[in-house]
């Protein structure tokens, strides 16, 4: 199941476990990312909090949390080539795994369709 | 908004435009940083023709143009360039510029394009007292810049005078595939490089050529980043008109010994001392330091950033910030970024010396 924010995550649950990134639409609007900031294995986030924050050449971006959950991986890959995030949002570029606390959060997330409006009418 | 006559170029190529002090320019066609370092180690070409040129004719051209800029124009040679700051009376820099010196009755003047009217008004407000016609020749001039340790190389493939023979900071007039045009060894990199000014209508062939030779075209992104690499300075970012060209590095271009508009603010103000000056930051993390973010040594804070970015070159995420004069190379300091303090060093400039060559 993949759901997404206003604020332009994208999470894929599997199991308990979501995976998240930024959105097709965010990282072209973002630019040439150069630097993820990610946090650290373990660290716990509410549902909106800044999870971690892309550094692109033209600005600095805070990903938000979908849900509230723990962090258990991060893209280790993005260390050296943070590019895929440009070259692949919404796959090879996801950012962290998290633990989901509360699956019900996941009910206030917009599915493509509804995003897809959404990025529609921000143009 | 204005467009280059490059503009269907670059979107047929694919490039991300945005505006730019009033233009539509390309900031990327692949990424910055691929972009960069086609520029460092072979050669990339941008479309710079948004760059206002301001014509200056008349006996009295080189009185008035050494009066109106802080370095001293009374001492090129014909044929030679000149970068330079043009200050108003208090010293603060109204533009920073290239001079061009076409014998005693002719000179060129390149500046920023957001500058263009301003200084435009500026100039010709201050030529009353002179012999001369100032105009803005900015529409009737394209202009390319190709940058690279490969661009001679390249570039001769297609004029037939001996550019070997062209040195840092000079031009000569020539035909660039048949089309008349001033090349200068000159550039914004910090790599060796030709800037090429030409008729709008020529542009684009010159620039089809060059990329078909296997230049690759680079777009405003990579050339704001090879500039601070080379740490040039960039108006706007890192001087205005509330900061003195001492206070920007540009120390250099400074010739007290002559007489020119804002000197005796200058005089005053390196006699008092000078409180603030460029640095170089490097930073512990790759981070970026942007404009405006505070800088601390310890509890106090001793300066600001004026512009930073990540390098693709030295893979180290790099700054220029304006501190207190006391801080010395070397001392550990801490950005504010966003909230979070991040460790940095005060480095000497440039941050990458690239294939300029300087003779």
């Amino acid at each position: 199941m993949k759901r997404f924010t206003k604020t332009h995550e994208w999470i894929q649950v599997e199991n308990s476990v979501g995976t998240i990134g930024i959105t097709e639409y965010a990282q072209e609007k973002l630019g040439d990312v150069v630097y993820a900031d990610l946090p650290e294995v373990g660290k716990t986030v509410k549902k909106g909090e800044i999870l971690l924050s892309l550094e692109s050449v033209k600005a600095a971006s805070d990903v938000y949390a979908p849900v509230s959950g723990k962090v258990v991986e991060v893209n280790a890959a993005l260390e050296d080539k943070p590019e895929i995030v440009n070259k692949d949002a919404e796959g090879e570029g996801w950012l962290v795994k998290v633990e989901i606390i509360d699956p019900a959060e996941l009910d206030d997330l917009l599915n493509e369709e509804d995003y897809k409006k959404l990025c529609e009418e921000e143009g | 908004m204005k467009k280059t006559a490059l503009y269907e170029e670059h979107v047929k190529s694919g490039a991300t435009i945005v505006e730019f002090a009033g233009w539509l320019m390309p900031l990327q066609y692949s990424t910055i940083s691929e972009e960069v370092l086609a520029v460092r180690h072979k050669a990339g070409l941008f479309d710079v023709s948004h760059m206002g040129e301001i014509e200056i004719t008349g006996p009295d051209t080189f009185k008035f143009v050494d009066y109106i800029v802080t370095n001293s124009y009374g001492s090129l040679e014909m044929g030679q360039i000149m970068y330079t700051a043009m200050c108003n009376e208090e010293g603060g820099v109204i533009d920073d510029l290239l001079a061009y010196n076409f014998g005693k009755n002719k000179a060129l003047l390149v500046v920023n394009a957001a500058n263009t009217e301003k200084d435009f008004k500026w100039i010709h407000q201050n030529a009353k007292k002179f012999d001369v016609k100032v105009e803005n020749v900015s529409s009737q001039c394209a202009q390319l810049a190709l940058q690279g340790p490969i661009s001679e190389e390249i570039l001769q493939r297609f004029v037939s005078k001996d550019l070997s023979a062209v040195g840092y900071y000079h031009f000569i007039e020539c035909e660039v595939l048949g089309a008349k045009s001033l090349v200068s060894r000159t550039g914004y990199t910090g790599e060796d490089g030709f800037e090429i000014y030409c008729d709008p209508e020529a542009v684009a062939s010159i620039w089809r050529e060059l990329i078909k030779a296997g230049v690759k075209p680079a777009g405003l992104g990579a050339r704001d980043v090879c500039r601070l690499e080379a740490s040039y300075m960039l108006y706007g970012n890192d001087m205005d008109e509330t900061t003195t060209p001492l206070e920007a590095g540009l120390s250099w271009v400074v010739r007290l010994d002559k007489d020119f508009i804002g000197r005796d603010a200058l005089a005053k103000q390196k006699e008092r001392g000078i409180e603030r000056r460029i640095r170089g930051l490097e930073l512990s993390s790759k981070r970026i330091a942007r404009h405006g973010m505070l800088v601390y040594m310890g509890e106090d804070q001793i300066g600001e950033v004026t512009s930073g970015t990540l390098s693709p070159t030295i893979q180290k995420s790099i700054a220029m910030a304006r501190l207190k004069s006391n801080v010395k190379i070397s001392s550990e300091v801490s950005i504010d970024i966003r909230g979070r303090l991040e460790n940095a060093r005060v480095v000497k400039l440039p941050f990458y010396k690239g294939s300029v060559k300087r003779s």
